[in-house]
C-alpha cells in the first residue's frame, strides 16, 4: 500500500522498526525558501537505526536541500530536527558532525593532496603526549577502519592516486571514524562500475549491521528495491509519501515521484539514416586511448558503452578539441577537418555536452540567457557588440523547447537543479545548430521524469537529421536509445554491435574483455 | 516544434526574461552605495575646508586619481577574468625611463609617446606570455616582473634623473582642454567610456566575465581562454604606458622610484569599485566612482594637513571594510530571514 501525504498516512508511519526501536533522527515541518523558490515545504523525514531509508524524488524535489540542512550547510526557515527524541540544531557543518551525522556526497569532499589516513582523520587525528599528530597510531587506526569495510587501500597512499570508487570507500571510512550514527549517501553508485556498485551494496549491509541509520539517495530503482528498508518520496519540495519498501511497488513509487504514471519505455524510433557526416580514423592519445575509428551518419544515434575509465570521455573531449590527439584524422562531410580547440569543433558543427555539468557545462555565476547564448554570440551580436534582445530571444526559444523550469531567464544558472542545468547546457548547444552532438552521460544523476524528456528529445534530434553520439554507462539507456553501439575497453574499441547483436550480454562481455576483439 | 514531455500542463511554459528591472537591481547595487559614499565625502570635504569648493582646487584634486584610474580600468577587466597584474607601477617606471633615455637621444614628443605606449605593450605582452604560454599563476609572474621592470630602471638611472622633456610633451600631464578641465581628466573620462563599452557591451567583455566565473567551462564553450587573458595583459600594459606618459609629463622628470607603490592603490581602487578579487564580477561604473572617492578622500586629507601615513592607514582600513562589508551585510540579511 502506498501512503499518501495525508495526516493519516504520515501518522501511520510513526511506527516502530521490526525490533521495536524508534527513529534515531526525526525531521518535522522543515521549510526552506530561496529567492523565488520554495525549496522545501513542511517536510518530515525519519531515519531508523540499522535501516536504509531511500530518499527518492525528481530533480528539484528538494533532496539536496534536505541533505544540506542535515549536514549544517543550510539552516531551515521553520521546523525541528531531533536526534533520539531530543531537539538539536546544526548551525555549522561541525555541529552536524559532532551530532553524528555524516554525508557521502555525489562529489565527495575530500583532500586530493593528503594521504588516505589524513583524509580519514582530518580534524580528529590521534595525538601524541605533546599534542602532535600521532602518525603511527593514525595509520594503524586507518588500516583498521579500511579493513572493517573490506577496502584494500593502503592508508599511506595520496588520495588523488585513487579511483572514484576507492575515494568513496575513504569517505565511508571517515564516516566510521567519527562514529557517525547517521550516514547520508547521496547517489553513491552514480559513477561506479558494476563490480564497484556490488561492493558498495555490501558496504551498506555492513553499516546496517553496525546499527547505522542510512539515508540513501538514488535514482536507480533496482538498487532502491535491493537495499532499502524504507522509502520517503519528495515531490516539488513536499514529502508525498513514506513507508516500508516491501509494501510498495516500483510503479507506485514512480507515480508518487512524478505525480503521474510514467512508462519507463524508451521512445520508439524509426531511424532515417542520412549520409555519412563524421568519419574518425586512427585517433590516438599517448595515455588515454588508441586507434579509435568509426563513422557516423545523419539521423543516427551511436552509443558508446564501457566501464568507467575505458577512455570514452577522454576520446570525446579530444574529438571536441579540448585535448590534442597524438595521431588521427577527422572527416566531416567528406572534407578533412582539423580541430585544435573547441572553438574550431563548434565551427565544424561538433558540440559536446560534458559529463561534469558543474565544472565544464554550466557557467555558474552567469544568468541562464547568457549561458545559452555563449557559443552563439557571433550570431546574436552585431560587429562584436552584444544585443541582449537577441540573446533573450534565443534563450526563450531553446529553453521552452526543453521545458526548462526557472524563475526568470536572468536567474543565475547555479541556482537551478541539476536536471535544469543540464537542459540549459543542451539548449546552448542546440542554439548553435550543430551537425554532431556528443552527449556524455546525459542522464547521469537526473530523475526519471527529466530522463524520459532527455531521451525523447534525443530521438527528436536524430529524427531532425542530427548525428548523435551518446556516452552512457547504463545498459538500458544504451540499448533503448542507440542504433549502433561501440564498446570501449582500456582505451580501445573492443566491439561494435547493431541490430540483433545488440544484447546486454554482448555489451557486458565486451566491456569486461571476455569476448574477442571485433566479432 | 515542441518536445513531447510526459509532464502535465507544462507545455510551452513561459519563463519571464527578468525577475528584477535594471532599476531595482541598481537600488541594491554596490555602485549606489559607493555613490552615496562619494556624495558624503564631497559634502564633508566642503564643510571641512573652505578651499575645497574652489574650481581650481577641485581640478587639482582630479590628478590624485586620473592616472591610477586609467590603469584601474584595465586592471578591473583583468581581475574580473581571474588574473592580476602587480607589475603596473614598475611598467610605468620602465616606460618613463625609456622615454627619458630617448629624450637624451634627442627624440621629440611623437616619438616619446610611441616609446611610452610601446614599452607598456611589450611589458604587457611579456606578462601575458608567461601566464598563458606556461600556465603560470599571474600573481607570481607579475611579482617577478614588478622587480624586473623597476630593476632595469634602477640599473639605467641609478640615483640620477632624466629631465629635459620637450615643452610640447608637458601638455599630457599639465595641459588644460577648457578652463579648469585638464587633458588628463578628459582622457580619464573617455577611457572610462571606452572600457565601460568594452566590458559591458561587447562579446569580448562577455568573455571576460565567462573566463572569470569558470575558465574550464569557458574552454568547453569554445572561448579561447589564453587569447582573452593575453589580450587583457596587453591592454593593462598599454594603459600603464598611457599612465607613464601622463605622469612623466606632469612631473617633468623620471626617477626610478616613479609611481612607487601604485600597484596596490590601483588594486584597492578596483576592489573598492566592487570588482570581486577572486574574479567573475564587477563593473566599470563602480571603478569610476571608486576613483572619485579615493581621490577626494586623499585630497580632503591633504587640505586638512593630515599626514601621509594616516592617509595610508585610512586606505588600508577602507580596503578591508570594503571586502568585509558585503559579507557582514549578507550575514545580517540571512539572520533576519532565519
Amino acid at each position: 500500500m502506498v501512503m499518501l501525504a495525508n495526516t493519516q498516512g504520515i501518522a501511520d508511519t510513526h511506527s516502530q522498526t521490526a525490533d521495536g526501536a524508534g527513529p534515531v533522527l526525526t525531521l518535522s515541518g522543515i521549510s526552506k525558501s530561496f529567492p523565488g523558490v520554495k525549496a522545501l515545504s513542511e517536510v518530515s523525514l525519519e531515519l531508523f537505526p540499522g535501516e536504509v531509508t531511500a530518499l527518492v524524488g525528481e530533480n528539484g524535489a528538494g533532496k539536496s536541500t534536505i541533505v544540506k540542512i542535515l549536514t549544517g550547510i543550510y539552516q531551515p526557515d521553520e521546523g525541528a530536527i531531533s536526534i533520539n527524541g531530543s531537539p538539536v540544531s546544526f548551525p555549522t557543518a561541525q555541529d552536524a558532525g559532532r551530532a553524528g551525522v555524516t554525508a557521502i556526497h555525489q562529489e565527495t569532499v575530500l583532500f586530493d593532496d593528503l594521504s588516505v589516513a589524513e583524509n580519514i582523520f582530518i580534524g580528529h587525528a590521534p595525538k601524541t603526549r605533546f599534542g602532535l599528530i600521532d602518525r603511527k597510531e593514525m595509520l594503524r587506526k586507518a588500516q583498521a577502519l579500511l579493513d572493517r569495510i573490506g577496502a584494500r587501500i593502503d592508508p599511506q597512499v595520496t588520495l588523488k592516486d585513487l579511483g572514484i570508487a576507492n575515494k568513496h570507500l575513504v569517505a565511508i571510512a571517515r564516516a566510521l571514524s567519527i562514529d557517525a550514527k547517521i550516514v547520508i549517501m547521496d547517489e553513491p553508485t552514480a559513477s561506479l562500475s558494476h563490480k564497484e556498485i556490488e561492493e558498495t551494496y555490501e558496504l551498506v549491509e555492513r553499516l546496517k549491521a553496525e546499527g547505522k541509520a542510512i539515508l540513501f539517495i538514488s535514482h536507480k530503482f533496482d538498487e532502491i528495491f535491493r537495499i532499502a528498508d524504507r522509502y520517503t518520496v519528495f515531490r516539488d519540495g513536499q514529502m508525498v509519501g513514506m513507508g516500508k519498501i516491501e509494501e510498495v511497488s516500483e510503479q507506485e513509487l514512480v507515480k508518487l515521484m512524478v505525480g503521474r504514471s510514467v512508462d519507463q519505455v524508451f521512445p520508439k524510433r524509426a531511424p532515417q539514416l542520412g549520409k555519412e557526416v563524421l568519419k574518425v580514423v586512427g585517433y590516438c592519445h599517448p595515455t588515454e586511448f588508441e586507434d579509435i575509428g568509426f563513422t557516423l551518419r545523419a539521423g543516427e544515434i551511436l552509443g558508446f558503452y564501457g566501464l568507467v575509465g575505458a577512455g570514452r570521455s577522454e576520446f570525446m573531449q579530444a574529438l571536441f578539441g579540448v585535448t590534442k590527439p597524438s595521431k588521427g584524422a577527422i572527416r566531416i562531410d567528406d572534407t578533412v577537418a582539423v580541430i585544435r580547440d573547441p572553438n574550431e569543433a563548434i565551427r565544424h558543427g561538433i558540440v559536446y555536452v560534458p559529463e561534469d555539468r558543474g565544472k565544464q557545462g554550466a557557467i555558474k555565476g552567469l544568468p541562464i540567457f547568457q549561458n545559452v547564448s555563449l557559443p552563439s554570440l557571433k550570431e546574436t551580436s552585431h560587429k562584436g557588440f552584444l544585443r541582449l534582445a537577441e540573446e533573450f530571444k534565443l534563450a526563450r526559444d531553446y529553453t521552452r523547447r526543453l521545458d526548462l523550469r526557472a524563475a526568470a531567464l536572468d536567474q543565475d544558472i547555479g541556482e537551478l537543479s541539476g536536471g535544469n542545468q543540464q537542459k540549459v547546457v543542451i539548449a546552448k548547444w542546440l542554439a548553435t545548430k550543430p551537425r554532431v552532438i556528443i552527449l556524455d552521460e546525459p542522464t547521469k544523476g537526473i530523475d526519471i521524469g527529466s530522463k524520459a524528456a532527455v531521451h525523447e528529445f534525443m530521438a527528436e534530434l536524430a529524427a531532425e537529421g542530427l548525428a548523435v553520439i551518446m556516452v552512457s554507462s547504463e545498459i538500458p539507456e544504451i540499448l533503448g536509445m542507440s542504433d549502433r553501439v561501440i564498446v570501449m575497453r582500456e582505451g580501445r574499441i573492443a566491439a561494435e554491435y547493431e541490430g540483433a547483436d545488440l544484447t546486454p550480454e554482448h555489451l557486458v562481455r565486451a566491456a569486461a574483455g571476455i569476448t574477442e576483439v571485433r566479432p | 516544434m515542441s518536445l513531447a514531455t510526459p509532464d502535465t500542463g507544462a507545455q510551452g511554459r513561459q519563463i519571464p526574461d527578468r525577475l528584477k528591472s535594471p532599476l531595482q537591481r541598481f537600488l541594491v547595487s554596490w555602485e549606489l552605495l559607493l555613490l552615496i559614499v562619494a556624495v558624503a565625502v564631497f559634502t564633508l570635504n566642503s564643510f571641512a575646508s573652505p578651499y575645497f569648493l574652489d574650481p581650481w582646487n577641485l581640478s587639482d584634486a582630479t590628478f590624485n586619481f586620473t592616472e591610477k584610474a586609467m590603469i584601474a580600468f584595465a586592471m578591473g577587466l583583468l581581475i574580473i577574468s581571474g588574473e592580476i597584474d602587480l607589475s603596473v607601477a614598475s611598467i610605468i617606471a620602465l616606460a618613463s625611463t625609456a622615454m627619458g633615455f630617448a629624450v637624451q637621444m634627442g627624440a621629440d614628443t611623437p616619438v616619446l609617446v610611441m616609446i611610452g605606449l610601446g614599452t607598456g605593450l611589450l611589458c604587457g605582452a611579456f606578462n601575458g606570455f608567461l601566464v598563458t604560454g606556461f600556465g603560470l599563476p599571474s600573481i607570481v609572474v607579475t611579482i617577478g616582473t614588478m622587480s624586473l621592470f623597476r630593476g632595469i630602471s634602477y640599473i639605467v638611472l641609478g640615483d640620477k634623473a632624466y629631465t629635459g622633456y620637450p615643452s610640447s610633451f608637458a601638455f599630457f600631464g599639465q595641459g588644460y582642454v577648457w578652463w579648469v578641465i585638464s587633458f588628463e581628466f578628459v582622457l580619464f573620462a573617455l577611457l572610462a567610456i571606452v572600457f565601460a563599452v568594452i566590458l559591458h557591451k561587447t562579446n569580448f567583455g562577455r568573455a571576460v566575465y565567462v573566463v572569470g566565473n569558470n575558465p574550464v567551462g569557458a574552454l568547453f564553450s569554445g572561448i579561447r581562454v589564453p587569447r582573452v587573458k593575453f589580450a587583457l595583459f596587453l591592454i593593462t600594459g598599454l594603459m600603464s604606458g598611457v599612465a607613464a606618459i601622463c605622469l612623466t609629463s606632469r612631473l617633468g622628470a623620471t626617477r626610478p622610484s616613479i609611481a612607487f607603490g601604485w600597484e596596490l592603490e590601483v588594486v584597492t581602487m578596483v576592489v573598492l569599485g566592487g570588482v570581486n578579487i577572486l574574479g567573475g564580477s564587477g563593473s566599470i561604473p563602480g571603478v569610476v566612482i571608486a576613483a572619485f572617492v579615493m581621490g577626494m578622500v586623499t585630497f580632503g586629507f591633504g587640505l586638512l594637513n593630515v599626514p601621509g601615513i594616516v592617509m595610508s592607514i585610512f586606505i588600508g582600513l577602507l580596503l578591508i571594510a570594503v571586502i568585509a562589508l558585503p559579507r557582514i551585510a549578507g550575514r545580517i540579511l540571512a539572520r533576519r530571514k532565519a
